[in-house]
C-alpha cells in the first residue's frame, strides 16, 4: 500500500503527538505512525509534570492525572529530609499523570486536529530520492506500507531510528543515560501529597530514587542510576533493596523499566527533510531526567516551523534552521546548564550530600524555586560547590 | 553472540539507544538482534533486569 502527505511523524508520545497536531491544526495533511499496537503502553515514566507549563500547552482532561502533589521533599542519604513548595520550587512536579490515558488523549487531540493516526505501524527506514529523504517505508501489521512525504519528524522516543536514519549519530554513551526501574506500589506508608526523591550512592549510585504518588496509597516506586554506573540488572536489583529499606510492607501491581537521556543538548538534530523531537532528540532534563514537557514543547515548534518551511517550499536543514534556534534558546540553554549540574552531581560522595542537605535544614526553603535554594546552598556551602560557581548568580 | 534472554526483557528500548552499531531493533515486545552487531557488551551493562548476554 502506498500513500501521500506533507508530513510524517514517526513516534505517538507525547512529543509525535504535539508535533502532529500544530501541524494538523496549521491545514498540513499529517500521517503519525506508533509501531505499538496500543498507545501510551507499556509506561517507561515516573509520570511527574509540572502543573504551569503543562496547562500552557494542553487542557488537560480529568482523566489524564492521577494526582496533584503539593510539594516535593528531599531525603540525604543519612535520612534527613528538606521540603520544597509546588507553586515555587519544583517546577518538575504539581501533577502525577496517567500515561496510558493521557499518551492516547493526545494521540486523539492530534487526530481530532485532522492527523491521521496509525497503530502497529512501525517505520523502517527513509524513502530516498536524490539523496533527500521523501518519505518513509513502513509495515503496517506485518504488511508493507510506502509513504510519500517531503518531511519526516523523528519523535521515536529513546530508542530512536529515525536521527540515524538520516545522517545525526544519536547513540548515548553510558554516562549520559540513566537506567531505570520502577515498581507501581500500594502501601499506607506513601505521603500522597509529596512528591520523595532519595539520594545516596548506595541507594542509586549517580541517581536517584523516588516516589511519585497516584492517588490513595498508590505511588510509582523507583530508580534511576547513570549507565556508566550498572552492571546486568542492577536497577532491577537495586530497587528490590530500596523496596525492602524503604517500602517493606508494599504490595507491586505494576513493573516498568526504561533508559532516559540525560546527555544535554546534541549537536543537530535537523537534516535535509527531517526534524527530531522529544526523546530522539534527547531533550530530557539531564539533571531530574523530566522530559514529557520539553517534548511536547519541542513538538509544537516542530509543528509550528514544518508549516512554514512547507509554505516557503524550503524542507532543507537551513530551512528547518527555525526549529534548532526556537527550541535551543529556551529547552537547550536549561539542558546545558542542567548539564553541568548533573556532572557535578553524580560526583558528589554520601557525604557531600548529607552535607548539602543538612546545611538546609535550618534554612527557610519552602518558598524558593531551585535557583534560589541553589544560590543559598552555594553561600552555605561555597568549598564544596566551588566548581558551579558561575552557574549561580 | 548476543542472546536476549525473552523471559526477562521488558520490552523498553534503552539498549537500543546505547548500542553503537545501531544493532537492536525493538519490535513491540521483541527484541531483534542484526547481524551487525559486533558483540561489544556495552548493551549488556545497562539491561536493566540483566536479560541480554554476550556468549562465546
Ligand atoms: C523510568 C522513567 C521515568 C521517567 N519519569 C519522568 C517523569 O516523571 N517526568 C517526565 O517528564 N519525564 C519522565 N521520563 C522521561 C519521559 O518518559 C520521556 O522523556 C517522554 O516519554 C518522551 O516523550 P517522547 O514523545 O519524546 O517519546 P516516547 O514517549 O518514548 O514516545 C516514542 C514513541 O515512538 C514509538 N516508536 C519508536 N520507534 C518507532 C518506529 N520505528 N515506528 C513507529 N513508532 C516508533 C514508540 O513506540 C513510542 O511510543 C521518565 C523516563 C523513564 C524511563
Ligand atoms: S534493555 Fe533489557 S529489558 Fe530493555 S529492551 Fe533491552 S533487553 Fe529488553
Ligand atoms: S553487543 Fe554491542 S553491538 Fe551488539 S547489540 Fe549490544 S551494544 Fe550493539
Amino acid at each position: 500500500m502506498s500513500m501521500k502527505c506533507d508530513v510524517v511523524v514517526v513516534g505517538a508520545g507525547p512529543g509525535g503527538s504535539m508535533t502532529a497536531k500544530t501541524a494538523a491544526a496549521a491545514g498540513l495533511k499529517v500521517v503519525m505512525l506508533e509501531k505499538r499496537q496500543e498507545i501510551g503502553d507499556p509506561v517507561r515514566c515516573a509520570e511527574g509534570v509540572g502543573k504551569r507549563v503543562f496547562c500552557q500547552m494542553v487542557k488537560p482532561e480529568p482523566d489524564w492525572i492521577a494526582t496533584e502533589v503539593k510539594g516535593a521533599r528531599i531525603y540525604a542519604p543519612d535520612g534527613s529530609s528538606i521540603v520544597m513548595s509546588e507553586d515555587k520550587g519544583g517546577s518538575e512536579v504539581g501533577y502525577v499523570l496517567e500515561r496510558k490515558v493521557f499518551d492516547r488523549g493526545l494521540a486523539m487531540e492530534a487526530a481530532r486536529a485532522g492527523a491521521k493516526v496509525l497503530v502497529k505501524t512501525r517505520a523502517l527506514g527513509l524513502r530516498m530520492k536524490d539523496g533527500v529523504p521523501c518519505g518513509v517505508s513502513a509495515l503496517r501489521i506485518g504488511e508493507p506500507l510506502q509513504i510519500e512525504a517531503p518531511l519526516i519528524i523523528g519523535a521515536d522516543g529513546v530508542e530512536s531510528k529515525v536521527g540515524r536514519w538520516a545522517g545525526i549519530d544519536t547513540t548515548l554513551p553510558l554516562k549520559d543515560i540513566e537506567i531505570c526501574a520502577q515498581f507501581l506500589v500500594s502501601d499506607p506508608k506513601i505521603d500522597d501529597q509529596y512528591t520523595e526523591f532519595f539520594l545516596g550512592n548506595t541507594i542509586a549510585p549517580a541517581g536517584y530514587a523516588w516516589s511519585f504518588p497516584k492517588g490513595e496509597k498508590l505511588a510509582n516506586v523507583g530508580l534511576g542510576i547513570l549507565g556508566s554506573r550498572s552492571k546486568p540488572g542492577e536497577a532491577t536489583r537495586l530497587l528490590c533493596a530500596f523496596m525492602k529499606s524503604h517500602f517493606p510492607n508494599g504490595k507491586v501491581v505494576e513493573m516498568v523499566v526504561g533508559g532516559d537521556p540525560c546527555s544535554g543538548p546534541i549537536e543537530s538534530t535537523t537534516a535535509d527533510g527531517v526534524m527530531l523531537v522529544g526523546d530522539a532528540a534527547r531533550q530530557t532534563d539531564p539533571l531530574t531526567g523530566g522530559g514529557i514537557l520539553n517534548a511536547m514543547q519541542a513538538g509544537i515548534i516542530a509543528g509550528e516551523v514544518a508549516a512554514k518551511a512547507l509554505a516557503a517550499g524550503d524542507l532543507s536543514k537551513a530551512g528547518l534552521k527555525e526549529y534548532e534556534d526556537r527550541w535551543r534558546a529556551d529547552i537547550g540553554r536549561h539542558q546545558a546548564r542542567s548539564y553541568e549540574f548533573k556532572e557535578f552531581f553524580v560526583k558528589l560522595s554520601d557525604k557531600d550530600l548529607n552535607q548539602l542537605i543538612g546545611s538546609l535544614s535550618k534554612e527557610d526553603i519552602s518558598k524558593m524555586d531551585l535557583r534560589g535554594m541553589l544560590r543559598v546552598l552555594f553561600k552555605l556551602n561555597p568549598k564544596l560547590l566551588w566548581e558551579l560557581r558561575h552557574l549561580v548568580v | 553472540m548476543l542472546t536476549v534472554n525473552r523471559y526477562k526483557c521488558c520490552y523498553c528500548g534503552a539498549c537500543v539507544g546505547v548500542c553503537p552499531a545501531a544493532a537492536l531493533e525493538l519490535v513491540e515486545t521483541w527484541l531483534e538482534v542484526s547481524a551487525d552487531c559486533k558483540e561489544c557488551g556495552i548493551c549488556t551493562k545497562i539491561c536493566p533486569v540483566g536479560a541480554l548476554e554476550v556468549r562465546a
